[in-house]
């Protein structure tokens, strides 16, 4: 038989307090030898305190093409940043 | 190095390439770099699967002289380093494998072709370990220079080999100042000790040189990686820092490195030293190495000796997705 084992991507929170960070794949027969061999190959060294493994296969991307069409309509508004904004100095800190 | 003689394509000047490919090179240049699957050369994703695949296939295959030695390590604690460090190397195969499958290709295809002998992995692995000292001496300067090559290799173009790079990076000087800590101890020893130091360096010298690929002059496969950022320095560059890094270190430990002409050039601010016997280096890579049927030999049996297990355990994954499948049906 011999098929590939599933491919898994992997995502780590490096301590409390931070956002889980994808930091690469592996392959497993199941999420739960997914998660003990992220464990073995992703945090040798106290990398993480919590793992999370999907299915690369269950992962929607959005495509390179796209970058245009899906980012560029933010480029054009500026006054959503706050420099956008002349403040006098008399006004104090805000 | 690790991936030596990677066979790539013929470079392009910028009038011979198409506008696809000039705006490729721009972000390049740029310094950008390139994600799996935006567009790219097919020569630069069949190029990167080569060196990444083979860089993949020395990490794995580089386990087997050291773990020669785990079980035979002279303490407990030197044993436990020793696991941990070629624990690592595997390591460092999965996050390169898991790139090179970014680009296109599985893992069960790059396994095949380590297996059947289309892939090479890094002459430097089909030496035999004979001693403890090699232990010592493969860490100071195998892993050396495996990492005169790796940390300029953080800054190639491919986003994911750059990642690995950095993460291989970060685990690598550990390596290298196990080894040499062994050649201290070994050199502090008797004088017994530290003639097995010797023998070790004198035996891991040149083929240690031999990791960073043949000459310039007579290296083919440069210009276009290094213009695609896949290669960021010239073999012989390389060679010339691990020289200039190591002979100090030798003489701390009281080691003679086994080259008559080894000498300071003031001139150049570095030493001339002895090539290599390269007829020597393209005999290992054409497999007649002393080891090359035997490591290939041991990866090949692994593959096969474990092919119930992974099979069983995807059996298993299948059959326990059945039942909880079917007892949400019942549920519902
Ligand atoms: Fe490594
Ligand atoms: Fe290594
Ligand atoms: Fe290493």
């Amino acid at each position: 038989m011999s098929s590939e084992w599933p491919l898994w991507e992997i995502f780590i929170r490096g301590q409390h307090g931070l956002n889980h960070r994808h930091v690469g794949s592996l392959h497993a027969p199941d999420a739960e030898m997914a998660i003990r061999n992220a464990r073995d190959v992703y945090t040798r060294r106290n990398e993480g305190v919590s793992i999370w493994v999907v299915k690369a296969n269950d992962i929607t991307a959005s495509s390179p093409s796209e970058k245009g069409p899906l980012f560029d309509p933010s480029n054009s508004k500026v006054y959503r940043h706050p420099t956008f904004f002349d403040i006098p100095d008399e006004v104090g800190h805000m | 190095m690790y991936a030596q003689m990677v066979k790539s394509e013929g470079s392009k000047s910028r009038e011979e390439m198409t506008p696809e490919e000039l705006a490729f090179q721009d972000r390049i240049d740029r310094g950008e770099k390139i994600e799996p699957k935006e567009w790219m050369p097919e020569g630069y994703r069949k190029t990167l699967i080569r060196q990444i695949g083979q860089h993949a296939h020395s990490e794995i295959v580089g386990q087997l002289p050291e773990g020669n030695w785990i079980t035979r390590a002279p303490t407990l604690e030197r044993k436990a380093i020793l696991l941990a460090k070629v624990q690592d190397e595997a390591g460092h195969g999965l996050y390169l494998y898991c790139a090179a499958e970014t680009l296109g290709v599985s893992r069960d295809e790059l396994l095949e072709k380590l297996h059947s002998g289309n892939m090479k992995y890094s002459s430097i692995f089909n030496y035999p370990t004979l001693t403890w000292a090699d232990m010592g001496a493969v860490g100071w300067l195998v892993d050396g220079a495996a990492i005169m090559n790796q940390v300029p290799l953080q800054r190639t173009s491919y986003g994911p080999y750059s990642r690995a790079m950095i993460r291989i990076c970060k685990e690598e000087s550990f390596h290298q100042r196990q080894g040499y800590d062994i050649m201290m101890k070994m050199c502090a020893g008797t004088p017994e000790q530290k003639a097995m130091a010797q023998d070790a360096l004198n035996r891991f010298w040149y083929p240690s040189l031999m990791m960073f690929g043949p000459s310039d002059k007579d290296s083919v496969h440069s210009a276009q990686s290094m213009a695609w950022k896949i290669k960021m320095n010239t073999n012989d560059e390389l060679r010339q820092k691990f020289v200039d890094q190591t002979v100090p270190q030798a003489e701390y430990l009281g080691l003679t490195i086994p080259d008559p002409d080894l000498k300071w050039n003031e001139e150049k601010g570095g030493y001339d030293f002895s090539e290599p016997d390269w007829s020597e280096f393209f005999a290992v890579i054409a497999g007649n190495g002393p080891c090359n049927a035997e490591r290939l030999g041991a990866r090949v049996k692994a593959w096969e000796d474990g092919a119930w297990f992974r099979d069983g355990l995807m059996a298993h994954a299948a059959k326990a997705e059945d039942r909880a499948r079917a007892a949400r049906l019942a549920a519902e």
